[in-house]
């Protein structure tokens, strides 16, 4: 088990160099250099050659990139150049929201989804698993942005009882505060609920055909026993894998979500980064997500692994 | 009744391919039967509720809705189909590698697989994108490139599984080449998984790549996307829910037909697939 941690841990790690470098690089490649951007369209080329001599544009990329790494190491990420603030604030506070948005959603998906497989899943064939079975379906294939959209119709539009857009903070009151999150996280999680629920159901359908399901039933256990006790504890380990993959899906929602919602998070800031070539902010929110989407990963992976006994005790998951 | 029993019953796998089959038509003949170019403005009829004339109304600069749908499908089918087949292209050799000669070769390939899947899919999107002026292919190619992961992992993962066969022993065993054993003797097995993840692959794709349409980073206008129709009708949701709703739903009909295909075609080829996806 300490084995596989560590190696986990030194994937991680290298996970975020290379990302880094390639952010770093990719950004660097940008169209637009920087002292253009910062000094505007009429800087005389005099000023913008002292200025990239100031912030040392002039040297290696490799030097410019152990500059840029070393700084975000200590915390610091630079200025945004089209907000003229320091970025670590700016990204802070939209991690925060955007946590909250994520955190609520993986919670009800992980809760919703799981107790909606199992419920289906032993009722296999019944007219509620056939119910929810085509309920599943189609919310799988709705795109979330359409999603957002028709409940915004539906909520803010028709029947006037929630907010469009926008973000309150609890100083504005606790009501609204949950009125503002309530539609981007219904968006959110519609889809992986569906996700989450269909995998869980086979797995539990799997499972209850198994040889010790038969056995545990012929010792004369109650259903719900069995249920409980046996068919759970095997059924949960896919849903877990699922849940894991689906953080990134949520990841890439959270993003779209903001941008419906004007939520200001940090998928919008990635967005708004793009969309004003602010590289500091872009190469800090990008470093931030990838780093917020490993530790996810991480975590999934090891609570994969103390669930499993195969990788508890020391043997390889693709062996 | 004997003869009812002849009737074949209709599955999903059929439904599926009816509709993707109308939607490809769709595709390859709509721009030339749309009842008016895709992008012919008109100021007299500007959100312009269904009617006659335009059976699906007309949008914010007075194109003709339904114009404008017929000639989006094909953006979202080439970003789905295209990007899939990229990652097949690009992962199933590298899974096949990696699966076969196993040692280094394999060490290299996963371990620059474990790196690329532990980067979140919409930062891998966004930082093709972001560099350079957006476009159909770009976005393709950078949806694509998100799936050759799990399509190195899955090959790899079936290879590993069919290289234990006693007819791939008894290949090596004949002194066959590589890739003679690769090609003819491994690959035909791994097919049947490989084509259905790809079919589940292709709804992700059309999701992802009309999300990145959404966000401005997919098809420009004032070319015409599902995507791109759903970000434009944006603003107007509340006079004009038209404009919005027909995309989005042209959307969901192609996603879900292609995944009663993918469902259908799980079941015909392989009933162990049953088991979680990764």
């Amino acid at each position: 088990m300490l084995e596989y941690v560590i190696k986990r841990l030194c994937y991680v790690v290298a996970t975020l160099l290379v990302m880094s470098v390639l952010i770093f690089l990719i950004t660097q490649i940008m169209p637009g250099n920087i002292a253009h951007l910062i000094l505007g369209d009429f800087a005389s080329p005099a000023d913008i050659a002292t200025l990239e001599a100031q912030l040392g544009l002039n040297d290696p990329w490799y030097v410019q990139y152990l500059r840029w790494a070393g700084a975000m190491l200590h915390g610091d990420m630079g200025m945004s150049l089209s907000m003229n603030q320091p970025v670590s604030g700016i990204i802070w506070g939209a991690v925060g929201r955007s946590a909250l948005l994520a955190g609520i959603s993986i919670v009800l998906v992980a809760i919703l989804g799981i107790w909606l497989g199992v419920y289906a899943g032993v009722r296999r064939g019944s007219k509620s698993d056939h119910a929810i079975s085509m309920i599943t379906y189609v919310n799988i294939a709705i795109p979330e942005f359409f999603w957002a959209i028709v409940i915004i119709m539906l909520f803010a539009g028709y029947l006037r009882i929630l907010p469009a857009t926008g973000y309150a903070s609890l100083d504005e009151g606790v009501w609204n505060w949950m009125r503002h999150l309530i539609l981007p996280v219904f968006t959110l999680v519609t889809g992986l609920i569906a996700h989450v629920s269909r995998l869980t159901r086979s797995s539990v359908i799997d499972v209850m055909n198994t040889q010790y399901i038969r056995a545990a039933r012929a010792r004369g256990l109650s259903e719900k026993r069995v249920i409980r006790e046996h068919a759970l504890r095997n059924a949960l380990l896919p849903a877990i894998t699922v849940l894991a993959i689906d953080i990134g899906v949520l990841m890439g929602g959270v993003v779209v979500a903001e941008t419906i919602f004007s939520y200001p998070g940090l998928g919008r800031t990635l967005i708004y980064a793009i969309q004003h070539m602010d590289l500091p902010l872009l190469q800090a929110s990008m470093m931030v997500v990838t780093f917020v989407y490993a530790m996810a990963n991480l975590s999934a992976d090891l609570l994969y692994a103390f669930l499993n006994p195969k990788i508890r005790y020391g043997r390889g998951r693709d062996a | 009744m004997p003869e009812r029993r002849n009737i074949r019953k209709i599955t999903g796998l059929h439904v599926g391919l009816a509709l993707l089959l109308f939607i490809v038509a769709i595709a390859v003949i709509g721009p030339s039967v749309s009842p008016y170019e895709m992008d012919a403005t008109s100021l007299e009829q500007r959100l312009a509720a269904p009617s006659a004339m335009h059976w699906l109304g007309t949008d914010e600069f007075g194109r003709d809705v339904l114009s404008r749908m017929l000639n989006g499908a094909r953006s979202s089918l080439v970003m789905g189909f295209g990007a899939t087949l990229f990652s097949v292209l690009l992962g199933v050799p590298l899974g096949l590698a990696a699966g076969y000669f196993k040692g280094y070769t394999d060490d290299i390939i996963m371990r620059v697989i474990d790196v690329m899947i532990s980067i979140p899919p919409v930062i891998l999107g966004l930082l093709i994108l972001s560099f350079t002026p957006p476009s159909l292919w770009k976005t393709t190619l950078a949806v694509g490139l998100v799936y050759v992961p799990i399509m190195v992992r899955l090959t790899r993962s079936v290879t590993l599984e069919v290289c234990g066969e006693e007819y791939v022993q008894s290949a090596r065993a004949r002194a066959e080449y590589n890739w003679y054993i690769l090609f003819s003797e491994i690959l035909p097995n791994a097919w049947p998984a490989i084509i259905v993840e790809s079919a589940l692959r292709v709804t992700f794709a059309i999701l992802l790549g009309a999300a990145l349409s959404f966000l401005g980073l997919g098809v420009q206008p004032p070319a015409s996307d599902w995507g791109l129709m759903i970000a434009e009708a944006r603003p107007f949701i509340a006079s004009a829910p038209w404009i919005a709703c027909a995309p989005g739903i042209a959307l969901c009909l192609t996603v879900m037909a292609i995944n009663l295909i993918g469902d259908g075609l799980r079941e015909r080829l392989d009933p162990r697939l049953n088991r979680s996806r990764a």
